[in-house]
């Protein structure tokens, strides 16, 4: 001990000298780079069209709440996004947005405070539709129209309207997509390769389905899938572990635009040329990969835009509109999107749908 | 080393379980060569290649970079819940579009110092302030993520193409393994020397030992705490750049649950989670059988729940083993 004791008196100040001074310097790289670009751009918001005949046209004022699971992932960030900027175009909507929240327990007393509330209609994004059943059932009890976003309710009488993507509809056009290429490549037996996002959640095992029952016409089938969990660091460690299982590869489809952006880093570090990749969802930053010409070759759309959607319907439903392009005087009871590719030819048209992830 | 230092080692570690260490690390390696076996029995095309291997230590720097950290704390007779946090939080403040506009020096310079000043935040609550490390880095844990998901604005934020030299970390390969490998070695050799062959590393056994020796014996226990739960955020700094490197992303899902396999690997390591005894060798091993756990999983094309179930029977193997080594010579 007695050499430490000895350069004691010294050092601390020397030591205390250099911890003030990356303090300092931490400070100012605080002040310097919490920032990020404020310029916030609501691409749906600019492009969509105003709804058809005179349905655009200001109404009875109405007040539409809304509740979303918290963003953890590009996709559900973007929901809430669109449906905020879909609400300020109309000036006889008030929008009542509550916290969105990851937690079942905490969704089912915001809801119920809307309900008390007394809104004209209620867009619901449920964290699962099992669990929230009950307090949705609750709101249409009371005489409110809830319009289910995406995730759906188990019980008819518990909501007034479903809009949502197709899970197996994204499978299948991902599916037909890589089938149709390797077609005119030739490829007799290829290895396709799928990284699915969690493998439990039913719409993983929708999503494989489609691609697999799609692949099945060409007379191809899956060689290999592994699931990932919808980041990019998981989405970046599985594709690297199956790069290496598979020297060999023909196409592969990544069920998530998110997590593709660590698998396209995977493929590009283990400097793999080999093959073409198929994403899913539609984020701009896929959609600028395709642009530019890479290994993703093109995305199988998801869009969340659907929440501009099932605003537009909540007020038309609220006001007792139809939907003017359809000869009903009533807005229809169910609405699934179609999952479009977006390839190099039509990217540009859909490059201000994509959504930031 | 002074007389002093030797007796104070030899207070807090008795001679003999420092035999069974060395037995311990008998049983890891044993576990590695057997995994290794049966990947070369199952893929023997793909398993033993160059690009594997450099694969599955590209994939073990992060969560090993993570573990070199931990082992100091939980040696120390703490443990860090935040460092899979620290790391998310690490990499969004680096890749934010202010900090990139400064270029990829001050992205690894502002990741260092972020993990580093959110240690020494931990280190403060805990040292100084007197809350329990559980409780300390578990509020860490929580509040890191929030703030990593307020300041990303729950986005994945890229990397820029003028600051690929971040990325050229994992993509530029020295001797056929990328540069990420490089840092983990380093990272893991400085870390050896500083527990094994610097004072600072026999305070930590002698801290987590005994604190009340240790204080007697002349070690300001609470600064000593603060150093390392600061060593700790460093190493998450660290982590973050090797992820930004590897995912070309900043986000705040980066580093899931990295608290748990952290522990466990230190665990399975040998190292006791009261303190007091452990081994740096220990704790990359055990990283290095969970990669390569995971890596065989996916070449033979079989689920992760499955691997999930494989890595708890290790934890609890060696665990068991751990304590068998413990009891039986004496």
């Amino acid at each position: 001990m007695s050499e430490h004791t000895s350069d004691r008196p010294t050092t601390p100040s020397r030591r205390g000298l250099l911890f003030g001074g990356a303090l300092a310097a931490a400070g100012t790289l605080a002040a310097a780079c919490t920032g990020n670009d404020p310029k916030e751009t609501t691409p749906a918001a600019q492009t969509g069209n105003l709804g058809g005949g005179d349905n655009a046209k200001p109404g009875r004022p109405v007040t539409i709440g809304f509740s979303a699971p918290a963003a953890d992932h590009g996709w559900i960030a973007a929901i809430t996004k669109n449906a905020q900027a879909e609400a300020k175009r109309y000036s006889d909507l008030t929008f009542k947005p509550v916290e969105p929240t990851n937690d079942i327990n905490q969704q089912i007393s915001a809801v119920e405070s809307l309900i008390s509330a007394k809104v004209n209609a209620l867009v619901l994004l449920p964290n699962d539709g099992e669990q929230l059943n009950q307090v949705a059932r609750k709101a249409m009890d009371a005489g409110i129209p809830v319009i289910n976003l995406d995730r759906v309710f188990p019980d008819k009488l518990s909501y007034r309207t479903w809009i949502g993507g197709d899970n197996y509809g994204m499978g299948v056009a991902a599916g037909h997509h890589v089938g149709r290429r390797l077609k005119e490549k030739g490829v007799a037996k290829p290895v396709i390769v799928e990284v699915q996002g969690i493998a439990t959640l039913p719409l993983t095992q929708e999503r494989s389905k489609g691609f697999a029952d799609a692949l099945k016409t060409y007379g191809f089938s899956v060689t290999a899938k592994q699931d990932a969990k919808f980041t990019v660091e998981t989405g970046n460690q599985v594709a690297s572990n199956l790069l290496q299982a598979h020297k060999k590869i023909d196409a592969l489809w990544n069920h998530d635009d998110d997590q593709g952006v660590g698998v396209l880093a995977a493929v590009k570090q283990a400097g793999r040329k080999d093959f073409f990749m198929v994403g899913g969802a539609g984020s701009a930053n896929a959609m600028r990969e395709i642009k530019s010409g890479g290994v993703l070759e093109a995305t199988v759309t998801y869009s969340p835009t659907m929440a501009a959607s099932a605003v537009r319907v909540a007020r038309l439903i609220a006001q007792g509109k139809g939907m003017a392009d359809l000869m009903e005087l009533q807005v229809p009871q169910s609405l699934t999107l179609t999952s479009e590719t977006v390839t190099r030819q039509n990217v540009d048209q859909y490059l201000p749908l994509g959504f930031e992830s | 080393m002074t007389a002093g230092d030797t007796d104070l080692k030899t207070a807090a570690v008795p001679k003999a379980p420092r035999v069974r260490r060395e037995v311990h690390h008998i049983g890891l390696v044993a576990a590695l060569v057997l995994l290794a076996l049966v990947g070369v029995v199952t893929e023997p095309d793909n398993f033993a290649t160059s690009g594997n291997v450099a694969g599955i230590l590209a994939l073990a720097a992060t969560i090993g970079v993570i573990t070199v950290g931990m082992t100091f704390v939980i040696i120390g007779g703490g443990i860090d819940l935040s460092v899979g946090a620290l790391m998310a939080l690490a990499s969004v403040w680096a890749t934010t579009l202010a900090t990139q506009s400064y270029g990829p020096v001050v992205m690894v310079v502002c990741a260092l110092l972020v993990g580093t000043g959110a240690g020494l935040v931990n280190g403060l609550l805990i040292a100084y302030g007197r809350l329990v490390p559980f409780i300390a880095t578990l509020a860490m844990l929580v509040a890191a993520r929030g703030l990593a998901q307020r300041m990303s604005d729950r986005k994945t934020q890229l990397v820029r193409p003028e600051n690929d030299a971040i990325e050229a970390l994992s993509t530029t390969k020295v001797l056929g393994l990328p540069l990420v490998v490089f840092i983990f070695a380093a990272v893991a050799a400085a870390g050896w020397v500083l527990l094994n062959r610097t004072t600072f590393g026999r305070r930590t056994f002698a801290v987590g030992g005994n604190p009340e020796a240790a204080r007697l014996a002349g070690i300001d226990v609470r600064r000593h705490t603060l150093m390392s739960y600061a060593l700790s955020g460093l190493c998450c700094g660290v982590a973050a750049i090797i992820i930004m490197a590897r995912t070309t992303t900043g986000s705040s899902t980066h580093g899931d649950l990295y608290e748990l396999d952290a522990i466990a690997a230190v665990i399975i390591g040998g190292t006791l989670l009261t303190g007091g005894r452990g081994t740096l060798a220990g704790s990359i091993l055990g990283v290095l059988v969970f990669t390569l756990i995971t890596n065989l999983f996916i070449l033979n094309g079989l689920q992760t729940s499955d691997q999930l179930i494989a890595k708890g029977a290790i934890i609890v193997v060696a665990v068991l083993l751990q304590r068998r080594g413990l009891r039986a010579p004496t």
